[in-house]
């Protein structure tokens, strides 16, 4: 059986026309540059020799971060676009969901605007006029159907031209991210109808942030990366390798953050002498360091349960932060404390030895202070860290204001800040469906 | 380039559509709706009427009654120059269908010219009536020749439609340059003085390079001269040109084409 959708050794070149916002007739005249200006003068690769292919009645989910060049396999296998080397095939009738009612006039009724788009998706009047109720009852607005398009609100516009678009009836469905917009009714519906397709056997090729939609309705994932493709396969193991992907280069640059923030706070020379015995308000949001540095933390670091440094946790992963402390003279008075902050600033948790009742006896040259946690039950989010180490009256030695960031990540997307550790039971005839 | 040709055909359907609508969407809104497209070319007939009888005369014995002479001319050129300045901005406003859809970019400067013929035609109405009113009969041996003239006037503006609208997507002063233009070219053709006469004899081997002239002059001389077309040789080779005209600006536009998803 052919596929419904091929692409062999796929390369799209975007050119750029001399990094110039518009050129203009006269500038060109002037400086003699007419051929030149016409000629692209810089090239952008938006895909890189990608060959996949998707047979009849598959559904298939793109997936990559911006810019890898999702949408524009989308154009290529649309059509729109052409690719630089390497082929597109695809067998059956085309529907892109790509840009809804893009080609609608405002001036002109939403009936007219569902005929000239039906035409240019290429239905004729006749198929269009036996449609017509159909898409109109989908899209809820029959009342409205004779007044102008610009009259509509976006929500009425999105659903017209999402209902001229999927009742165009084609073999192979192209979605481009048109889910995020519109009310939680209407995605059902779309979702509703990207099934009913799924049943009549058409091809869907769907390109989407949505993570959960490809493993929940893709046969079949694809992911692409700076225009290449980095793998394809069943879509939990590809999602599973993307987030790992997504998750690395977060890494790296909470990483190179973090270190960028700590070498901002850090003046060459210690200062010389704290703020005697003004505690900061630790619930005061400023990055910062300060401190008389008599004894210094040189080093923060998260680790993860095998103990090497991180910065990405998953929720409920065991996370240790490590300070590497250096008494600069013997000490017998001496604190070490820690806060935890979200992105809003909200102290989610906070201590530190002293109230925890650990009486100091003596700190001593190069040591390490290993504050672990079994289980970090925080719900997904950006956090920062305060480490500090003061006396027991507050006299600071090192106070790390925020300048440590890590990231907690979670397949739930529940709210709050705190995870805790729970299980739902039920009585009675309740009962959920398994996942497919 | 030959089988995007064969495909334009193919897109017939969705051309007229869009014309359709390019002409809905132009008078929507406004009380008199399509009758402004009547009202426009009379009220500019009744204006030439009452200036160049009452006001400033034009005596010329080649161009009687001068109003209707005029608007001869003014007919034809108000399809051309409409057409070319709507058309230079159709891709640039256009960028969403380019952009989005599966669309054929030269459909919508073709649909610009189109539409501003069918205006053409509704002033052809309101020239007929004005005819009618001051007796002024036209050869009917001669009305053979209309059509040709049309069809070679749709061919040429045609061309060089697909050409401005190519190039001004990557030059976006084109439509400002094209007004002053445009404005310049009026004069260049016979429009509000007769080929014929005798202060233009001495520069007609100036004005004969202009190609407007040469669907001008036909136009006069098929609805307002009697007697024969004897431009109609001039005409053809004009033709005949436009077509090599025609094709050459397409597969300029085939050439481009690429480009205006990413520059528009």
């Amino acid at each position: 059986m052919t596929p419904a959708i091929q692409l062999d050794h796929v390369s799209k070149i975007y050119r750029r026309y001399s990094g110039r916002q518009f050129a203009t007739l006269k500038s060109a005249l002037l400086q003699r540059s007419i051929l030149k200006d016409l000629q692209a003068n810089e090239v952008f690769p938006a895909m890189k020799d990608v060959s996949f292919s998707v047979p009849k009645g598959a559904t298939y989910g793109v997936i990559g971060r911006n810019g890898s060049g999702k949408s524009t396999a989308l154009k290529l296998v649309a059509g729109i676009t052409k690719p630089t080397s390497g082929t597109v095939r695809v067998d059956g009738r085309i529907s892109a969901l790509i840009e809804l009612g893009a080609g609608f006039h405002p001036e002109i009724s939403g009936r007219e605007n569902v005929f000239i788009n039906g035409i240019m998706l290429g239905l004729s009047k006749r198929e269009i006029e036996e449609r017509f109720d159909e898409i109109v009852d989908f899209a809820e607005i029959r009342e409205f159907i004779d007044a102008p398009v610009k009259t509509y609100s976006s929500g009425m516009y999105m659903r017209l031209g999402f209902a001229v678009a999927i009742n165009v009836n084609p073999d192979v469905l192209l979605v481009d991210e048109v889910l995020a917009v519109g009310d939680e009714g209407f995605t059902h519906k779309c979702l509703d109808k990207f099934a009913e397709f799924r049943r009549r056997n058409k091809t869907i090729l769907l390109v989407t942030h949505s993570l959960g939609m490809v493993e929940r309705f893709c046969d079949h994932a694809v992911w692409l990366d700076h225009g290449e493709k980095m793998g394809e396969g069943d879509p939990r193991r590809v999602v599973d390798l993307y987030l790992t992907a997504v998750e690395k280069s977060e890494d790296e640059q909470l990483a190179s953050a973090t270190a960028k923030a700590v070498a901002a706070a850090a003046p060459p020379k210690p200062a010389a002498a704290a703020p005697d015995g003004e505690l900061r308000n630790m619930f005061e949001a400023v990055e910062g360091r300060w401190g008389s540095r008599e004894i210094e933390i040189t080093e923060v670091a998260f680790l993860d349960s095998n103990g090497t440094a991180s910065f990405v946790f998953h929720s409920g992963d065991p996370m240790a932060i490590r300070l590497t402390v250096v008494a600069h003279k013997p000490a017998e008075d001496f604190v070490f404390g820690i806060g935890l902050f979200n992105a809003d600033g909200v102290c989610c948790y906070g201590t530190n030895t002293f109230i925890e009742q650990m009486d100091p006896q003596r700190l001593e040259g190069k040591v390490t202070a290993t504050f672990a946690i079994d289980s970090l039950d925080l719900v997904e989010g950006t956090y920062k860290v305060d480490a500090a180490v003061h006396t027991c009256e507050g006299y600071q030695y090192d106070y790390h204001r925020l300048l440590y960031t890590f990231r907690v990540k979670s397949r739930t997307p529940d709210a709050g800040i705190y995870r805790p550790r729970h299980h739902w039971s039920f009585s009675g005839a309740v009962s959920f469906k398994d996942e497919p | 380039m030959f089988s995007n040709l064969i495909k334009l055909f193919r897109y017939r359907g969705l051309i007229q559509s869009l014309v359709v609508r390019e002409l809905k969407a132009r008078y929507r809104g406004s009380v008199l709706g399509f009758f402004w497209s009547f009202i426009n070319p009379l009220l500019l007939l009744s204006i030439y009427t009452f200036v160049f009888t009452k006001i400033l005369p034009n005596r010329n014995p080649l161009a009687q009654p001068y109003a209707v002479f005029m608007f001869c001319g003014i007919l034809p050129w108000n399809w051309f120059s409409a057409s070319l300045i709507e058309a230079s901005g159709s891709l640039v406003s256009g960028g969403n269908l380019i952009k989005k859809v599966l669309f054929p970019a030269e459909v919508l400067p073709l649909v610009n010219v189109l539409a501003n013929m069918v205006h053409f035609f509704l002033g052809l109405i309101i020239l007929a009536a004005f005819l009618i009113v001051y007796r002024h009969w036209p050869d009917p041996a001669g009305l053979i020749w209309f059509p040709v003239t049309v069809a070679i006037q749709l061919l040429f503006t045609s061309g060089l439609a697909l050409f401005l609208s190519a190039l001004t997507v990557h030059y976006r002063d084109i439509r400002d340059l094209l007004a002053n233009l445009l404005t310049f070219w009026f004069f260049a053709t016979p429009i509000i003085y007769p080929w014929q006469d005798e202060n233009v004899k001495s520069y007609q081997w100036l004005l004969q390079w202009n190609p407007m002239t040469h669907l001008v002059v036909p136009y006069q001389e098929i609805l307002f001269f009697y007697g024969p077309v004897g431009h109609a040789k001039w005409l053809l080779v004009l033709g005949a040109l436009s077509v090599v005209q025609f094709l050459a600006a397409y597969w300029f536009f085939d050439r481009l084409r690429d480009s205006f998803a990413e520059a528009v």
